[in-house]
């Protein structure tokens, strides 16, 4: 249900601040440029640019659906939260005889994440007492409990009346209301019922936010991110588990860049070569790396080696088809050219091939450290000492979410990140790409 | 210098099919030193083949081609190509382009300098030779293919269609282009075409090429190519044989077409 009215928010907000924002700020709505002139533009992908006001409210709106359903105390408009504070209902309590009595039930309802939160003076938080209440008159008695938000509690309450349950007291009305066992009374506070025993229970209500454990507030998973960083987690800080995985990344790409490019070259360049290495090739590309993680533990353990090995495996059929693609994308009149200028074979590898396939070698690289940040990870959700995987799959066995969030988005950022880089030097390495 | 001796040369593919394509049979031409001798047939008359055997990217499965007192064995230095379009280095800017084909014989670049230098004068290009070639025009991208082959002071310059991507305006200066580096340099010159005004102004020697299998169909002499160096060629068109030349060529590539085409249905 939930999922239904966030894709509705999300929905809405697309297509919402379109047309709000699409009225009031006509100008920057309005084609820029040549563009301008352009009569045709639906279809033209050429005249398509990406709007920066909507990629900026894309941001900002998941963030608020992020806020609007956790308990944040961020300052923007939020869902129905659960019930907290203090609430009081009634029970009638009637006895074999006919005789009847009304009391009480003081309830507290507390946030169930109090133990996760430090106060002021950075004393742990802790649940609190139920509070004082007068007993009453009659044989039924006034009772008081507590429970967590989205919790829920039996209540006995014959434990101080001077009729027990076993000696015939039975609960017949709830705030006047008669009931019988199996019934639900609700109230605005939560929902009150009776257990088929009798027993009342009381279940505060829930409202659409989600409890800590599920989803944290943006808050929290900040505040986590603070704290990995100073204090850490498993031992190792934050920095750490990401430099760790950082690490395998980049030598195990490395170490499958420099094997994998000559290979390719020698399979674009020499009949024997291609031929050897051709079937291994095909048969290893397919294999998707994750599927290489047990054997790779089996022989080479959890350490830093088999991580390595696992990622230069990942990398190494993509950059030896990317080299192979790169030499086969030479255009044999370059060729020609360079031999009809008199350069030897190894001057047609270095200043022609070489040259000629950066294009291909670095969208194969690309494609190679997306795979290997991908398949680190992974492999560090199975077995690992440290890494941000490993970060995260023992901080999801502790329920602790926040941690998991901290998690996810710095491998999503870390990923951005490497791609940027890798367009920037492209761009900055083969000028030339796409304009010939 | 020396000259060019095209001895005898058949070329034969083999199909996949079992069959074979008899892409030349028995070509022979003697080319002096310091021609320039125009190429010019329908499609599949050979012409490229020929001119990557004297090259000497593809070996004939018959005959030989001598440049002066060796024979070709295969791409050397003395014998420049010109492509149509692509062969530059993208990776490097116009002066690194010319200077290429001393860069790969060990010629310091000091030594080189002010051959390369002058040679971008010479085409046009010395205010852009610090530019990378996609900025080019394709005008210039030939400009630079042409310095950058002669850089090399070959002895023999095979052109294949060499300005065939250019448009007419540009082309007809390019055109110009051609006759002058010919005059000043004295290069043997093998030029293909696939336009006859361009193999007829341009040609010393004018080869039509007939097809299946390729052979030498005609051959002509002509003054155009004298005529047009240092003058407008628009004047040379109006020199009177020059328009029955032209018709003459037309008709007979058109026949060969024509013959092309029959044969094809009486196959079918």
């Amino acid at each position: 249900m939930t999922g239904f009215l966030v894709l509705a928010l999300y929905v809405g907000a697309f297509f919402g601040s379109y047309f709000v924002l699409s009225r009031l700020l006509q100008g920057a709505f309005a084609r820029k440029g040549f563009n301008k002139l352009k009569t045709v533009t639906f279809g033209d992908e050429s005249a398509v640019v990406a709007n920066r006001i909507a990629s900026v409210l894309s941001v900002v709106t998941v963030f608020w659906l992020w806020v609007a359903f956790t308990n944040s105390v961020i300052p923007l408009p939020k869902l129905p939260g659960p019930y907290q504070g203090q609430m009081e209902f009634t029970y009638t309590a009637t006895l074999p005889d006919g005789s009847t009595d009304d009391a009480t039930v003081t309830m507290l309802v507390y946030p169930e994440d109090i133990q996760q939160t430090v106060d002021a003076e950075g004393n742990p938080g802790r649940a609190p007492e139920a509070v004082e209440v007068e007993p009453g008159e009659g044989f039924a008695k006034n009772d008081s409990d507590t429970v967590a938000r989205y919790g829920f509690k039996v209540l006995n309450v014959w434990k101080n009346d001077d009729v027990s349950k076993k000696d015939g007291s039975v609960v017949t009305h709830i705030n006047g209301a008669p009931v019988s066992p199996g019934d639900y009374v609700e109230v605005p506070e939560g929902t009150i019922g009776i257990t088929d025993k009798g027993t009342p229970t009381f279940a505060p209500a829930v409202g659409l936010r989600m409890a800590r454990l599920y989803l944290p507030a943006p808050e929290v998973v900040l505040e986590r991110f603070v704290r990995l960083n100073k204090e850490g987690y498993q031992n190792f800080t934050l920095w750490e588990h990401t430099r760790y995985s950082l690490q395998r990344v980049l030598l195990g790409f490395l170490f499958g860049a420099l094997i994998g490019i000559p290979i390719g070259y020698a399979m674009g360049l020499t009949n024997w070569s291609r031929g050897w290495f051709d079937p291994i090739v095909e048969f290893m590309r397919p294999v998707p790396p994750l599927a290489l993680i047990p054997l790779m533990i089996i022989w080479f353990g959890i350490g830093e080696l088999s991580k390595v090995i696992l990622l230069f495996l990942a990398a190494l059929w993509i950059m030896i088809i990317a080299a192979r693609a790169g030499v086969s994308g030479v255009a044999i009149t370059k060729v020609h050219a360079a031999y009809s200028l008199g350069a030897s074979k190894w001057q047609i590898l270095t200043k022609v091939i070489v040259p000629n396939s950066l294009p291909e070698i670095f969208t194969g690289a690309r494609v190679a450290m997306g795979v290997c940040w991908g398949t680190v990870v992974a492999a560090e959700l199975v077995a690992a000492e440290v890494g941000l995987g490993k970060m995260i799959v023992v901080a999801s066995k502790f329920q602790l979410t926040d941690i998991v969030i901290v998690g996810i988005i710095l491998i999503g950022v870390i990923g951005f990140m490497i791609d940027v880089g890798m367009r920037k030097l492209e761009n900055w390495l083969v000028p030339w790409k796409g304009r010939v | 210098m020396s000259g060019l001796l095209i001895d005898d040369i058949s070329m034969r593919f083999d199909l996949p099919n079992g069959g074979h394509v008899q892409a030349l049979k028995n070509v022979t031409l003697d080319i002096k030193s310091g021609e320039l001798m125009s190429v010019l047939g329908p499609s599949g008359c050979g012409k490229t083949t020929l001119l990557n055997i004297v090259a000497g990217f593809l070996a004939p499965t018959q005959g030989r081609v001598m440049l002066g007192d060796h024979e070709v064995k295969g791409p050397d230095a003395e014998r420049g190509m010109v492509f149509q379009q692509g062969a530059l280095f993208e990776w490097m800017n116009v002066r690194d382009n010319v200077r290429f084909g001393p860069d790969m014989k060990g010629v310091s670049r000091s030594q080189s300098r002010e051959k390369v230098e002058h040679l971008l004068e010479v085409v046009g290009l010395q205010d852009f030779k610090e530019k990378a070639i996609y900025e080019l025009s394709g005008g210039m991208q030939q400009r630079v293919a042409l310095a950058r082959c002669l850089a090399n002071d070959p002895d023999v310059i095979l052109m294949d269609e060499p300005l065939g991507a250019l448009d007419a305006l540009t082309r007809e200066k390019m055109q110009s282009l051609v006759l002058d580096l010919w005059k000043e340099t004295g290069k043997t010159i093998i030029l293909i075409t696939h336009s006859v005004e361009e193999a007829l102004l341009l040609g010393e020697r004018l080869l039509v090429m007939a097809p299946r299998p390729g052979r030498v169909h005609k051959e002509y002499r002509l003054p155009f190519a004298d005529l047009g160096v240092g003058n407008d060629l628009r004047e040379v068109k109006k020199h009177p044989d020059y328009n029955s030349t032209r018709e003459e060529i037309l008709e007979m590539i058109w026949n060969m077409e024509e013959e092309i085409m029959g044969r094809a249905e009486e196959q079918a």
